[in-house]
């Protein structure tokens, strides 16, 4: 009986042994995929198991954390004034995840990033508490209220830049959310995470760096800084060969302007200054597509851009006939641009044709406030030369100060401002409403502080109530008043 | 019986080893009281207020069993009693530990209303588990009395086993009975020692028959007709409790139990070939019927593809991730997340715990443990003199060696999970006393195996040849 016992002790052992072949595989080499696992609440759990890192605005933190009596997770995160800051920050929840800033610099602030190794260490041996990093941010806290405010009750978007080093200075976004609202994953967490996505009005848009809207008219800042840049034009108050009407090449369709304008042969500053639909579609039809696009691609367009945070890709469409190459350079057709964007445009125009790559964190910081990581202002391109954004610049502030001009309503006494505005058309035949935009710098001694961006959608007003200056305009005023006055 | 095992007894007085089993045990108590101190110290950061009573405890319910064990079982093998105690103390480090998760109290508070710490009371049936083992050890004074009860066990194991049919299910599976006023009984844990006592009394009356008449058919022996009839019995009755208990643990180990002491018994292969191929149609046939099975088996192929919407899933993913997260080292004990898994993380999946808290190295400790406990019953078996002592040392070891591989195997998502419950780890009452029977008979058994043989009578051939003269 004894064979069969032997042949039954190698049974069990193999059933041990298979065992432990399976033990080593779980907890060796399926480790990482387990714990990486999308349904593994443990990274949640520990992430949230000590206050998180600040994201810090002026200084001050725009976030913070709470106890919670969750059995899960020992912190829940807070925002202070979330709804206005939460296209910057994004949001971060112990059930939904995180997104734009809170998850690209995660580690940072939840401490576990391998630049702080030390840090957590340190914490192991003295048995404290362990802590996570902060982001400094570039935001300027007055730029980013005035943004919010005048953009309250609208659906739109502001974004401001500092042209000297591609600091943004505000990032609004209407309408928002509180990411407090559904930090924790409570059943009232649960009710407004399921009722903010259900809202038409999509009020986790991003529209800042997200969405894409026809620039309309502001985009005949690019067609001009191509007109410039190619030597189509040379003296910006010489008149041009423009034809009225402009009848669309290859089309019997006229590119109407906005009311009865003086645009014959008018001169590119008065082209610009009362916007003039049929010189510049004239203008980008003779500098041609490959040329516009190389401009709009040195300003930053079709590409995505990263600020960190991801901001989707501007469109100049390539390899389109003349007539659409004429409504393209007018920012119709199908040129599409973030606001992000046009801030860049503005920006590099501001900066005497230097763009400087945007970027909203600063520093980032251990525990111990040394400083992990510096962001260094980097030029991104040069999309004009000296003399030309000069030119560009006087045309631009034409715009404001002209009487004929259609962005008085950006004037602030003791500034230089220069702006555009543009009234985008919506949709199949008009049938949306259109979108008001206006773009603008202010220069204070001889140098730019700031560059905006304004764009509102939809609003309530009536079509023709709508307009870049009426609507715009004003917004983009107070952030770069907002600026100049935090600066003094 | 072959004549090889007469070199496994030592004609002469062979070493008792009593002194190893002691020193032995004082590692293994030291060991599960090390954890308690180290458990309490990364929960609250102090030395845990009932450290001292449960090194007490430990050590005398080590001491005792020891003591009866030197008095009354002298010869037994000396690695049983300690991995027992050792197996019996850390599992109930785990079950303490995991009764001071916020998580499951605040879960049980939910679900029940109240919360009742498990440790307690799982301290106290380690100590009836091991008056159970005093009294195995007191009473049996050889195991080949048991031969005596064949039917009787029989009878009674059928009775334990169809009990809980009579019984609401609890958490999916009927395996429980509830008596008023005690508590709920799994009575399949004792079914599989008295199942083993019949099978073995069963199995040594007719193994020459089942052996040996037998027609040769393509290179295999069958056995005839009516030689099958047992086997079909039993595989009947495993399917039945498969079906009316869904519980594919208990089914696997009876027919698994059985068709290793067939294949011990009549040293016929073809009864592992029959074994395997009737295990098969019987599981392939009842998972197609049977939603509950049907689940696991679902939980089993892929627990993260239905973890969202199968509570099955949701469990054994959760507990692929418990080992997953322990790593090499694991987390610490008292510092891991395995309380993720919720409802039985202290019972059937205790060993998720041990995986995160302890890591791949403790695991596999505590695993070589159990190898190691079936490896001396084993031994035990070789050792024995008698056939039926063999078949149920042999019996017992490979069920127990059957019943681990089943929980941890199904834990691990090596095999669909089954409810089982870990041998002494496990929280529950019925586990640890029956399996401190079974090692008590296992020791009862080896201590027979080792006793050294009588010696020999004097014969009178072996005096001086008297040569007489006419």
């Amino acid at each position: 009986m004894n064979k069969p016992l032997r042949r039954i002790a190698i049974f069990c052992g193999i059933l041990v042994l298979a065992l432990l072949v399976r033990e080593n595989w779980l907890g060796y080499v399926k480790a990482d995929d387990l714990n990486t696992n999308a349904f593994n609440k443990r990274p949640t759990i520990e992430r949230y198991s000590h206050p998180p890192g600040n994201i810090i605005v002026d200084g001050k933190p725009i976030t913070g954390a709470v106890k919670t009596d969750s059995t899960y997770y020992k912190y829940k995160q807070t925002w202070k004034n979330g709804a206005m800051w939460a296209p910057v920050t994004g949001y971060s929840s112990q059930v939904y995840g995180s997104n734009e800033l809170e998850k690209i610099d995660e580690g940072i602030l939840s401490g576990t990033d391998p630049r702080l190794f030390f840090d957590r260490q340190v914490s192991m041996f003295t048995g404290k508490q362990q802590k996570g990093g902060d982001v400094v941010t570039t935001l300027n806290a007055d730029a980013q209220k005035a943004a919010y405010d005048g953009l309250k009750g609208k659906k739109g978007a502001a974004v401001a830049i500092d042209p000297t080093t591609g600091k943004i200075l505000a990032l609004a976004s209407t309408p928002s959310y509180d990411p407090s609202t559904f930090a924790a994953g409570t059943t009232s967490d649960e009710k407004a995470w399921k009722s903010l996505h259900s809202d038409k009005d999509q009020p986790m848009l991003n529209r800042a760096l997200r969405q894409t809207y026809p620039p309309g008219s502001t985009f005949k800042l690019v067609t001009s800084a191509a007109a410039l840049e190619t030597g189509k034009v040379t003296d910006v108050d010489a008149k041009t060969d423009s034809p009225l009407p402009y009848i669309m090449p290859g089309t019997t369709t006229p590119l109407k302007n906005e009311g009865n304008l003086p645009c014959k042969d008018a001169t590119l500053r008065l082209a610009l200054t009362v916007s003039c639909n049929s010189v510049f579609g004239h203008l980008g039809v003779e500098i041609g597509d490959d040329a516009m696009v190389k401009e709009a691609k040195k300003f930053g367009f079709n590409a995505e851009q990263f600020v960190p945070v991801r901001a989707a890709a501007s469109v100049f469409p390539t390899d389109i006939n003349k007539s659409q190459v004429a409504l393209s350079s007018i920012g119709q057709f199908n040129t599409r641009t973030t606001p992000l964007q046009m801030a860049m445009v503005a920006s590099a125009i501001a900066n005497d044709g230097k763009l400087m790559k945007p970027y909203m964190v600063d520093e980032l910081r251990s525990p111990g406030l040394d400083v992990i990581d510096k962001t260094q202002p980097k030029q991104m391109s040069q999309p004009l030369s000296p003399e030309n954004a000069q030119k560009l610049q006087s045309m631009m502030e034409s715009v404001v100060n002209d009487p004929q001009g259609t962005g008085h309503n950006a004037k602030i006494s003791g500034a230089t401002v220069g702006g555009k505005t543009g009234t985008a058309q919506n949709g199949v035949d008009n049938s949306g409403k259109p979108y008001a935009w206006f773009v603008s710098y202010a220069k204070v001694h001889n140098s730019s502080p700031v560059a905006v961006a304004v764009v509102v959608e939809d609003s309530k007003a009536n079509r023709d109530d709508i307009s870049g200056g009426g609507l715009a305009a004003p917004v983009a005023k107070d952030v770069m008043k907002a600026v100049i006055n935090s600066g003094k | 019986m072959s004549i090889s095992n007469t070199t496994t007894i030592g004609a002469i007085d062979a070493p008792s080893r009593r002194n190893t089993e002691l020193l032995l045990l004082v590692f293994a108590v030291a060991i599960a009281v090390f954890a308690y101190l180290n458990v309490g110290l990364a929960l609250d950061g102090k030395v845990p207020s009932g450290v001292l009573g449960y090194a007490l405890g430990l050590a005398a319910l080590a001491g005792v069993a020891h003591l009866v064990v030197r008095k009354f079982a002298r010869y037994a093998d000396p690695l049983l009693l300690p991995l027992a105690t050792l197996l019996n103390g850390i599992g109930l480090v785990f079950i303490w530990r995991l009764d001071q998760s916020q998580r499951l109290i605040h879960l049980a508070k939910i679900s029940y209303g109240h919360f009742t710490p498990s440790a307690p009371k799982q301290m106290l049936y380690s100590a009836i588990g091991v008056a159970l083992f005093v009294a195995v050890l007191l009473l049996l004074k050889d195991h080949r009395v048991l031969q005596r009860y064949t039917y009787v066990s029989m009878f009674v194991a059928l009775v334990l086993l169809i009990a809980p049919v009579f019984f609401p299910a609890q958490f999916g599976a009927r395996i429980w009975i509830r008596i008023p006023g005690f508590g709920s009984l799994q009575p399949g844990e004792f079914a599989k020692i008295i199942i083993a006592i019949f099978f073995s009394g069963y199995l040594m009356v007719k193994r020459d028959a089942l052996a040996l008449a037998s027609r040769r058919f393509m290179g295999i022996y069958l056995p005839r007709g009516r030689d099958l009839g047992p086997i079909l019995v039993i595989w009947a009755l495993s399917i039945l409790i498969l079906v009316f208990e869904t519980d594919l643990g208990t089914s696997l180990l009876f027919f698994g139990l059985f068709v290793v002491m067939l294949y011990v018994a009549t040293e016929r292969t073809s009864w592992i070939v029959f074994g395997l191929l009737m295990s098969a149609v019987g599981a392939v046939g009842v998972a197609t019927f049977e939603p509950h099975v049907q689940a696991r088996v679902t939980a089993w192929l892929d627990p993260f593809g239905c973890y969202k919407t199968s509570g099955s899933c949701q469990q054994i993913g959760d507990a692929l991730m418990s080992f997953g997260s322990g790593g090499t080292l694991g987390t610490g004990l008292g510092q891991g997340n395995s309380d993720l898994i919720g409802f039985a993380a202290n019972a059937d999946f205790i060993l998720s715990t041990v995986g995160e808290e302890l890591g791949l190295a403790g695991t596999m400790a505590i695993l070589l443990c159990y190898g190691l406990i079936v490896e001396r019953g084993i031994r035990t078996a070789l050792a024995a003199r008698d056939p039926f002592g063999k078949l149920l040392a042999v019996g017992l070891s490979s069920g127990f060696a059957i019943q681990v591989f089943v929980v941890a195997g199904g834990v691990m998502g090596l095999i669909p999970l089954t409810g089982m419950t870990l041998p002494f780890m496990a929280y529950g009452g019925s586990s640890v006393l029956a399996n401190w029977a079974l090692i008590g008979i296992l020791i009862r058994i080896s201590d027979t195996a080792r006793r050294p043989a009588p010696a020999p009578a004097p014969s009178p051939d072996a005096e001086m040849t008297q040569v007489v003269r006419p």
